[in-house]
This record gives structure tokens, C-alpha cells and sequence, in this order.
């Protein structure tokens, strides 16, 4: 009954690892799986290494955290044997997330990451915490966005989701023109704000980078709201991200059009075991409520009443 | 709701060591246990997990060795500084209520949790042989608080400058055949705890690793820290691992993950 599907990838449960989370090696993505997940998402590739922002680099706050690792990574050459070992043993769908700084460089990196045949590729232009260096998301453009979707849809064969920013005055522009450029997904949304954390015995900001994305139970509302419209403005599958902490989070997403819901900040919250709980706290509510399948409670929030 | 938000206070004591080591005692209740770690935090610095190498009385300590610009620049902290942690996080040190002996095999740092883990065990009335290893004379580290705890410390060195001129590991054997070890526990370069771990089940002896990696949360969720092939979390799954469980898993005295993720 918990079963649902991504763009014709088929998952048991409509719980996803979120990008950024215990994703930087292929071990530790079977792992998720294995402890319940429907799927898992690898920590964000980029073609070349980076070594991200200087520690810390997450500060927790009453509602939820701020983070700005900064998209650390080995660079797609080194990190195709981590998505291989994924897939090979996971058990259940890998989705490969992506990022550049060029539109062809998001190409070449669509491209090479094709060569470990994940079931989807993540295509991250929201990430709010390198602002410095790669200036204002492309998310945050409805043209610019289209134009990326085009250029790593035309790089692969792979389905692609397209994951969006929270940080825009309209969220259903933009959905609208990924999808128009092909897009067989959308994940909604990445972090918040940026935002900031003081801490007033040091008299200074948490993070070296002084400010990071915002995630957790505080952001849920304003994820619910662009799941909501971009589900409205375009009807493709939506992996519901943003502030997932219980079954009943995640029924909201789905209720708001999501196909599956994405966790991240919960697995601080609940441990990896968040995947197995949150599936089974769905199920609860499902019988309760007299709910057959996902299928059938995605979107109901959109029914006049 | 859940946080771990950075704590902020004044250094009460800033001791120096042998060798390049410096001992902060950090006045705050943190209820840690011996093989727990912290968070320290220097603003404008950066953090780094560092691991507990004693409490009581309200106060915790920890014991950095300069070997980078974040420790050098703890290690001319004087008292009085600002100090930021979060924590304890990770697994501990555990001591069976059956056991009357114990061995600890230190090398380095490694030192620092086990004499935290030693005197909470001497003051349990327990017997324990602290098998301690350096490169030389001066590196070696905590032997007087060791002495004073009432442990055994038998000491060896690489060159020979005192005790021995053997590996610890190799001191462990003797003690192992010698005497009649409850459980063992050890915390240092991975080398000598892969020898150790394979020693302690040759001899069908209980035995508890202390292995790190990477880390930048502390708190389970940057995936850092992750070991291959199992995918075990060793910030919040470790750092303490039974030894049979550190056999198991594949990079475990051979390779590891940098801030990237590459493996070196």
C-alpha cells in the first residue's frame, strides 16, 4: 500500500534520503536503504573536487539547523565507484544529485555521472550557501533554470528531477519552464534563506561561512506551499522535501502532491531508523483514514470543498 | 526539540603536556563518558571533534596535540579564553561489571580517553594494565596519571629511550599470556588497533576499538564519517566499535575519506 512511483521508478515506501545527508559514500547510501528508505539521494556531484566551506559547518537551532557544508565532494570521477556501489546494493533506487557552476558543465557532469546508471538523476540549481562564489541560484530564474534542465536532459536518458529553490516570490514559473524543457520530476525545495546563527557568548556566527541553508520543522510550511503550487502548475512527481520529520509531514506533502517525501535534518531527529518509522506512521494513518494507496491521497488538498 | 547548540564558557586551567600536547579543563557538567568526544569551537578558527580525556567535579578536560592551525591555535589558549563545544557525542568506552582485569593499549593521542577510561575503572577496583607506545621517550603521554590511578603503565618505544624497543601490540601479547585479561581496550593509530583487535580475538578476549574518521556534524547526518563496506556512521555509532565489528570493516587500518570524500 505504501508503494509509488518517481517518473516510472518504483519505490516500496514514498520516503526519500534527501541530497546532502549521509550521502558521500555508496556504503553509507545502502545503509539508508537497507534501514528503510524508498529511495536514496547521494550528496550533491560536481565535475571537478571540492573541498566546501571550513568547519563548522552546521549549527542547530530549537526549530531546526542551519548548514553550510558548502557542496563538498570528489568530483564525479571519483565518486562514479560510490553511485556504482549504490546501485549494486541498495536494494532500492539511486538518485544521483548533481551541480555546476556553467550550463555545460552541468552537461558534462549529467552526462558522466550516466555511466553508473543511477535510476535518477538529481539536477541541484537551488543550493543557497555558495552565493560568494557562484552568485544567485539558478533556481531562482525561470529562464535559466529551463535552460539547464534542457542542456542535461539532452546529456542523458536518465529521468531527471530537477530540484527547486524555496527562495523565490512564486515557486510555479519556474516548474513550469523545467518542465517545458523536458524535466521528468521536480524535488521541492533545498534549504531556506540563506540564514544565520549567532551564538551571544561568542558574540559571533556559528558557521565560518556565517551563513548557511535553513532546514527542519521550521521550513515545513513554506516547503508544503511550493509542493502545493508546483504540483498545481505542472502535475509531474514531486519528491516533497523540506521540514519531514514524522508520517504525518509526509502525508502533508503528499496530500500538497508530492509522490514521495524527502528527509534530510529528520535523521538528526530519529536516526536512519526515521525511514522505517515514518513508512509505518503513513500506514497508521492510511488505515485510519480509510486510504488504499499514495496514488489516491497525492494531491487531495487541491479538491475544492 | 532536539539541539546541540554550541556551548560558550571561560577556561578554568591550561596545562601543558609532554611532547606538543596542551590540556584544557573546561568548567561545565557535560555528564561525558570515557571514549566520548566534543566539538571544541574557536571562532574564526574552525572546529574539530576532539576526544574527552576526563570529567569530575563539573569539569571536563580534553587534550589537544598541536598538529594544525586549529590546534596550534588552541594550544596557546590561556585561562581565562573563550572556549565554544557541543557534545558529548558518539559511543563509549564499557567497563563489565563481571571483570576484574583489564588491559588499555595507547599510542599517541590514543592516550588521552584511555586514562579518562583508566581511572574510572581503578576507582571500580578494577586491575589494569595501561600498555602505552610511543615513537620516543618524550611523546609518551598521561604515565604519571596513570600511576596515580593506580594502573600498571607498561611503557615502549620505538627507539628504545624507555622501556622496551618494541610496539605496543607486542607488549599486549605478553601481558595477554601472562595474565588473565577480561577485556581489552584500545585507542590509537589504526595499525596498532588492527593488531590488537586480531590479537584480543586470537585470544577470544572481548575488545573495544576507538576508530575515527572525518567528521563535520558530530551529530550522524553529513555522512563523513561513513566506513566502508558496512556504512556504519562512526560519529554516532562510534567512535567506540567492538573490535569484531572494526575487523569488518574493509578500510579499517588501510584507508581513509578526506573533507572531499576521496579516499587517501
Amino acid at each position: 500500500m505504501l508503494s509509488t512511483e518517481l517518473a516510472g521508478v518504483k519505490l516500496k515506501s514514498p520516503t526519500v534520503l534527501a541530497s546532502g545527508i549521509l550521502g558521500v559514500t555508496g556504503a553509507s547510501l545502502a545503509a539508508v536503504a537497507k534501514a528503510g528508505a524508498g529511495a536514496v539521494t547521494s550528496k550533491s556531484i560536481s565535475l571537478q573536487g571540492r573541498k566546501g566551506h571550513p568547519t563548522p559547518v552546521i549549527a542547530t537551532y530549537s526549530q531546526g539547523m542551519v548548514n553550510a557544508v558548502g557542496l563538498s565532494n570528489a568530483g564525479v570521477d571519483e565518486t562514479l565507484a560510490e553511485i556504482e556501489f549504490a546501485v549494486k546494493n541498495a536494494g532500492a533506487p539511486v538518485i544521483a544529485s548533481i551541480f555546476a557552476s556553467t550550463i555545460t558543465e552541468f552537461g558534462k557532469v549529467a552526462g558522466a555521472v550516466s555511466q553508473a546508471n543511477p535510476d535518477i538523476i538529481e539536477v541541484n540549481i537551488s543550493c543557497p550557501n555558495v552565493e560568494d562564489e557562484f552568485g544567485r541560484p539558478f533556481a531562482c530564474d525561470p529562464g535559466i533554470a529551463a535552460v539547464v534542465t534542457k542542456k542535461v536532459k539532452k546529456s542523458t536518458n536518465i529521468p531527471i528531477f530537477v530540484k527547486l529553490s524555496p527562495n523565490v516570490p512564486n515557486i510555479a514559473p519556474i516548474a513550469k519552464a523545467v518542465q517545458n524543457e523536458g524535466a521528468d520530476g521536480i524535488t521541492a525545495v533545498n534549504t531556506v534563506g540563506p540564514g544565520m546563527v549567532i551564538n551571544i557568548e561568542a558574540a559571533a556566527p556559528v558557521l565560518t561561512n556565517k551563513v548557511g541553508g535553513v532546514s527542519g520543522p521550521a521550513i515545513k510550511p513554506i516547503a508544503v506551499k511550493c509542493v502545493y503550487e508546483a504540483y498545481k502548475a505542472t502535475g509531474l512527481p514531486i519528491i516533497g522535501t523540506g521540514g519531514v520529520t514524522t508520517g504525518r509531514d509526509a502525508v502533508e506533502m503528499i496530500m500538497a502532491g508530492a509522490s514521495a517525501a524527502g528527509i534530510g535534518t529528520g535523521v538528526y531527529y530519529r536516526g536512519p531508523e526515521i525511514f522505517s518509522k515514518v513508512s509505518e506512521e503513513i500506514q497508521e494513518f492510511m488505515d485510519k483514514e480509510g486510504y488504499k494507496s499514495i496514488d489516491e491521497m497525492r494531491g487531495v488538498a487541491h479538491e475544492e470543498r | 526539540m532536539k539541539n546541540d547548540e554550541f556551548i560558550v564558557v571561560r577556561l578554568e586551567e591550561v596545562h601543558r603536556e609532554s611532547g606538543d600536547t596542551t590540556t584544557l579543563t573546561i568548567p561545565y557538567k557535560l555528564n561525558s563518558k570515557p571514549g566520548q568526544f566534543v566539538m571544541l569551537w574557536l571562532p574564526g578558527k574552525g572546529e574539530k571533534p576532539i576526544s574527552i580525556s576526563g570529567e569530575k567535579e563539573g569539569k571536563f578536560q580534553v587534550s589537544v596535540c598541536a598538529v594544525g592551525p586549529f590546534s596550534e591555535a588552541v594550544s596557546k589558549l590561556k585561562k581565562g579564553d573563550k572556549i565554544g563545544f557541543r557534545g558529548p557525542f558518539g559511543t563509549h568506552f564499557k567497563i563489565p561489571k563481571d571483570s576484574t582485569s583489564l588491559a588499555m593499549v595507547g599510542g599517541g593521542y590514543g592516550s588521552a580517553p584511555l586514562s579518562y577510561l583508566a581511572e574510572e575503572a581503578t576507582a571500580q577496583g578494577k586491575k589494569v594494565y595501561f600498555i602505552e607506545g610511543a615513537r620516543t621517550k618524550a611523546r609518551l603521554l598521561f604515565t604519571e596519571r596513570m600511576k596515580q590511578a593506580g594502573a600498571e603503565v607498561l611503557l615502549c618505544t620505538d627507539d628504545g629511550s624507555e622501556g622496551p624497543k618494541c610496539y605496543s601490540p607486542d607488549v599486549l601479547k605478553t601481558v595477554l599470556e601472562t595474565h588473565k585479561i577480561d577485556k581489552v581496550f584500545t585507542c590509537g593509530p589504526e595499525i596498532m588497533m588492527k593488531k590488537v583487535a586480531e590479537l584480543s580475538k586470537e585470544a577470544k578476549i572481548r575488545c573495544e576499538v576507538s576508530m575515527e574518521r572525518y567528521m563535520k556534524c558530530g551529530i550522524g547526518i553529513c555522512g563523513q564519517c561513513c566506513v566502508d563496506d558496512i556504512g556504519l556512521c562512526l560519529c554516532t555509532n562510534g567512535p567506540i566499535i567492538p573490535g569484531d565489528l572494526a575487523l569488518e570493516i574493509k578500510e579499517f587500518g588501510s584507508y581513509h575519506r578526506d573533507s572531499t570524500g576521496k579516499k587517501v
